[in-house]
């Protein structure tokens, strides 16, 4: 009944596979698709901390930091470009998005 | 143990639950919230596995602030989300078979790194539990010790992300509103000849 390395990495690959599936299913909404990266993200973290501890070394939880760093500043980003393209466009549909296509 | 095994299955269940509810709520909002349980649940996962300061960190980063800077997008833009969720079915299939590929290649990873055990270290059983706290040290004292020795220039860089986010976040959604502003320019251009008048006012009555 002891918990091991395979159940959070399990339990990571999970959370990493709702992430991939959400990006499928909400297509038009950009919001959610950000809100799945972030999951798919989190599942990262847990695969990064559960090796850590089970390899006794302290440098997955610093890499751990460094994917949250990342996932902030990617979301205040993401954020940022959603709330000026509404703001010309009036819209955030992903099918809309296609004034570069030529 | 068998606390530990309960407290484990709780909070993978309900994390899990939490992620599907994220990718299959109607209202984003909801969304969002149920984004909120799925982190708190995973720093409870981060918190058995013995990584209390990334725990914290997970909490105050993700649940107060990339959460929060969710919702408060979500509420402030003004979007027909009933719209956004019309063919929500229609990339099922597809979506479906990319998620079951994906995770039979996971668990074909996951399963062999336990069907071999050759390759299994000598810490242990597969045990993922924290060990004891060598010189009595706790996580995030440690963590800090090879953070800003080990580790220091990719901390710094870490920092140099984070900046450059805040500038971009800040740059992109600045507006200049309708603002008075001194155009040197135009200033430099007038000539008398348009900016003066010359009015002739005879004595006794106005303008």
């Amino acid at each position: 009944m002891t918990i091991g390395l395979g159940h959070y990495l399990t339990v990571a690959a999970v959370l990493f596979t709702l992430g991939l599936f959400g990006i499928f299913l909400n297509r038009k909404n950009v919001i959610i698709i950000l809100m799945s990266i972030e999951l798919m993200l989190l599942a990262v973290n847990i695969n990064l901390v559960a090796f850590s501890t089970h390899l006794q070394d302290l440098a997955g939880q610093v890499f751990a930091m460094f994917v949250l760093t990342v996932a902030a500043a990617e979301a205040a980003i993401g954020l940022a470009i959603l709330v000026v393209y509404n703001r010309n466009r009036g819209s955030i549909e992903v099918e809309d998005i296609n004034m570069m296509k030529g | 143990m068998i606390l530990q095994a309960l407290i484990f299955y709780l909070f993978a269940f309900v994390a899990i639950g939490a992620g599907v509810m994220v990718i299959s709520a109607r209202n984003p909002v909801h969304s969002v919230l149920f984004l909120i349980l799925a982190f708190f649940n995973s720093a409870g996962l981060f918190v058995l596995m013995g990584a209390e300061f990334l725990a914290t960190l997970l909490v105050v980063v993700y649940v107060g602030a990339v959460a929060v800077l969710f919702l408060f997008v979500v509420m402030m833009l003004d979007i027909d989300f009933i719209r956004l969720r019309e063919g929500f079915l229609q990339y099922l299939p597809i979506g479906g078979l990319m998620g079951l590929v994906l995770l039979a290649e996971l668990a074909v990873l996951v399963g062999g790194h336990f069907m071999a055990p050759a390759i299994e270290d000598s810490h242990g059983a597969g045990a993922a539990v924290p060990g004891p706290a060598i010189g009595g040290i706790t996580n995030t004292e440690a963590l800090g010790r090879i953070l800003y020795t080990d580790y220091v220039y990719i901390f710094q860089a870490a920092g140099l992300v984070l900046l450059v986010a805040m500038i971009g976040a800040i740059v992109l959604t600045l507006r200049h509103r309708d603002v008075r502003r001194q155009r040197v320019a135009d200033q430099v251009a007038r000539r008398p000849e348009e900016s003066v008048e010359m009015v002739k006012v005879p004595t006794g009555s106005g303008v």
